[in-house]
């Protein structure tokens, strides 16, 4: 376990090392970031209203929902977005060879090697968001809603993960899947509001084929103190499965790699 | 005792063909021709604990392939390997702390920071404690002589010096059997003479096992005693480099100078005339027929020198990669 956290630290303190190799490059994210979050306050100023009301949801619970989306958001920036990207380029380039060549597992290497501290405003927002929340829905928060509220979000964060990884671990054989991606990502854009304002279809889909509501909606039910024990079951069984079916595929994707030729 | 122990291992794939053009890259989507290319063909070998062995042949000719299946990447078609007492394809974390790969075309280093970054990142996998890190880049980097070179980013290194820091890297947590794919691949001649000296060292000094490919065929001549020749897959040669000159070239050279000039025809039917300069000769007669050429020229030529030799193993198997085929 030291060896690992000795790896991980390892790992991000090279990464947030490159990003301050290039001095220049700070400034333009630093601008980027600070328009991308005036931008989805301006939308979300427009979107809700004081009196909305989507899908039974009034707007401080849909602020969670948001708020919780954010952070998702955040963690595809800092984590999921720079390593999974890296992996079609790894099996483009065959420099996978060296990452399978060293007594780590390969998983884990290829899933955290890299962190982009660009991510951690937009979680830092989240939180804001999620605060507000509690604040203007007058919630009481007590241990156990804290505890049950970390559970659901980090298997929202182990699902989010899993999807993003078993797109790009599909690169091994297609190698460009890098759209994929960038199509998941635009689907899960669904998650910025409670799954209760799409229509039937829609929440079926959004629930039992792509878990969007596992994502945002039942965590912010745990917060709200509006969720059963059985979505809660039910969300922690979805992300366990979720990530065995991830370390499952990746030793086998594994079997079909051939490397790039010299 | 063996380090590495290969059993009739074969590899083959299977590749698309496409036609060149837009019609047959349309033809190409729906209906795909495919074949199968058998890379590498029941090659047997072993190789013994500190041994040096140059592993040769021309492109294509299933070096890498064989290299990958010794390291574990890919699985073989058939066969079985056996590195340092592992089956490498299981890649368990014992036997990746036994060996390396290095490949002079591709690279580990971290592109935008100096190599000190990457050698923490590999102490952090190999667990290596920071002190013994330490350690071993100093001892590394003396051998390497590399120095300030280490806190430069990677990507303002020359060559020369990105290839050292990729060796130590590759190293830092001493490996006792190193693959090495064209390690001096692009280096200049210095560069490639302080590498070869590096690896010496690092044999003598660790007892490593090396395996290596290489196009320069100086590192092969100054490195290996002992080289393994493939070509098409197949082993042609598993012996002494010596031993190779003979197999590859059935002729011996003879250099002749004359006390005064003789002409040309006369050489003709003592063998092919390499070089003909006045009163230097260069001949390659067949070995069958070296000893009564030598009688007629002795007897009949004025001769003040004569001197009989191999031809130089770098041409031959420089003619040979260059050809990419052996004919005999």
């Amino acid at each position: 376990m030291n060896k690992i956290i000795k790896t991980i630290y390892s790992f991000w303190s090279t990464s947030i090392a490159i990003e301050m190799e290039y001095r220049f490059n700070i400034i333009i994210e630093i601008l980027s970031l600070s328009g991308n979050l005036i931008g989805s306050l301006f939308t979300l100023s427009l979107f809700y209203g004081p009196n909305t009301n989507l899908g039974g949801w009034s707007w401080p619970s849909s602020l969670v929902v948001l708020g919780i989306y954010t952070i998702l958001d955040g963690f595809t920036i800092s984590i999921l977005q720079p390593n999974l990207s890296r992996i079609v380029r790894h099996v483009q380039n065959g420099t996978l060879d060296f990452v399978l060549l060293k007594p780590i597992y390969s998983q884990l290497w290829v899933s955290l090697r890299l962190f982009s501290p660009w991510g951690i405003p937009s979680v830092f927002v989240g939180m804001i968001l999620i605060l507000f929340g509690i604040y203007y829905n007058n919630l009481i928060i007590n241990f156990q809603t804290i505890i049950c509220f970390l559970t659901m979000l980090f298997s929202s964060l182990l699902i989010l993960y899993s999807l993003w990884f078993l797109i790009a671990s599909t690169s091994i054989w297609f190698v460009k899947v890098w759209n994929a991606n960038e199509v998941l990502r635009s689907t899960l854009v669904a998650g910025r509001y409670p799954i209760y304002s799409y229509p039937s279809l829609l929440r079926r889909l959004f629930t039992f084929i792509l878990p969007i509501a596992f994502l945002t909606t039942v965590p912010a039910e745990a917060l709200l103190n509006i969720s059963s024990p059985s979505w809660i079951t039910a969300s922690v069984f979805v992300s366990f499965s979720f990530l065995n079916i991830t370390i499952w595929f990746w030793r086998y994707a594994l079997r079909f790699y051939t490397s790039a030729s010299s | 005792m063996t380090a590495i122990s290969v059993r009739s291992i074969s590899k083959s794939y299977q590749i698309s063909e496409k036609s060149p053009g837009i019609k047959a890259a349309l033809m190409h989507m729906f209906v795909r021709k495919t074949k199968n290319i058998l890379a590498v063909n029941k090659l047997d070998f072993d190789i013994e604990e500190g041994e040096i062995v140059g592993f040769i042949g021309s492109n294509g000719a299933g070096k890498t392939t064989t290299l990958k299946m010794l390291c574990g990447l890919i699985h073989p078609s058939s066969g079985s390997i056996n590195v340092a007492g592992h089956i490498p394809v299981l890649r368990q974390n014992s036997f990746l702390n036994k060996i390396t790969l290095v490949m002079g075309q591709k690279q580990q280093l971290i592109w935008d920071l100096p190599p000190l970054d990457s050698l923490r990142v590999n102490a952090a996998v190999y667990g290596l404690s920071n002190r013994e890190a330490k350690k071993r880049i100093e001892e590394l980097s003396t051998m390497l002589e590399l120095g300030n070179e280490l806190y430069r980013p990677v990507r303002k290194l020359s060559l020369g010096q990105r290839m050292k820091s990729e060796l130590l890297a590759a190293l830092l947590h001493r490996p006792s059997i190193l693959f090495l794919d064209e390690p001096t691949l692009g280096l200049d001649i210095n560069s490639q003479i302080r590498v070869r000296k590096f690896l010496v060292e690092y044999n003598k000094k660790f007892g490593a096992t090396i395996l290596l490919t290489s196009h320069y065929m100086g590192d092969i001549t100054s490195l290996c005693k002992r080289v393994l020749l493939i070509n098409e897959g197949k082993l042609f040669h598993d012996g002494m480099l010596l031993e190779l000159t003979e197999k590859l070239s059935p002729y011996r050279c003879v250099n002749i100078e004359l006390t005064s000039p003789i002409p040309r025809e006369q050489f003709i039917q003592l063998g092919n005339i390499v070089k003909y300069d006045q009163n230097l000769i260069e001949l390659l007669i067949p070995r069958s027929e070296l000893t009564n050429s030598l009688t007629t020229l002795l007897n009949n030529f004025p001769i003040k020198d004569l001197e009989v030799k191999d031809p130089p193993i770098e041409k031959l198997i420089g003619n040979l990669l260059e050809k990419g085929q052996i004919n005999l």
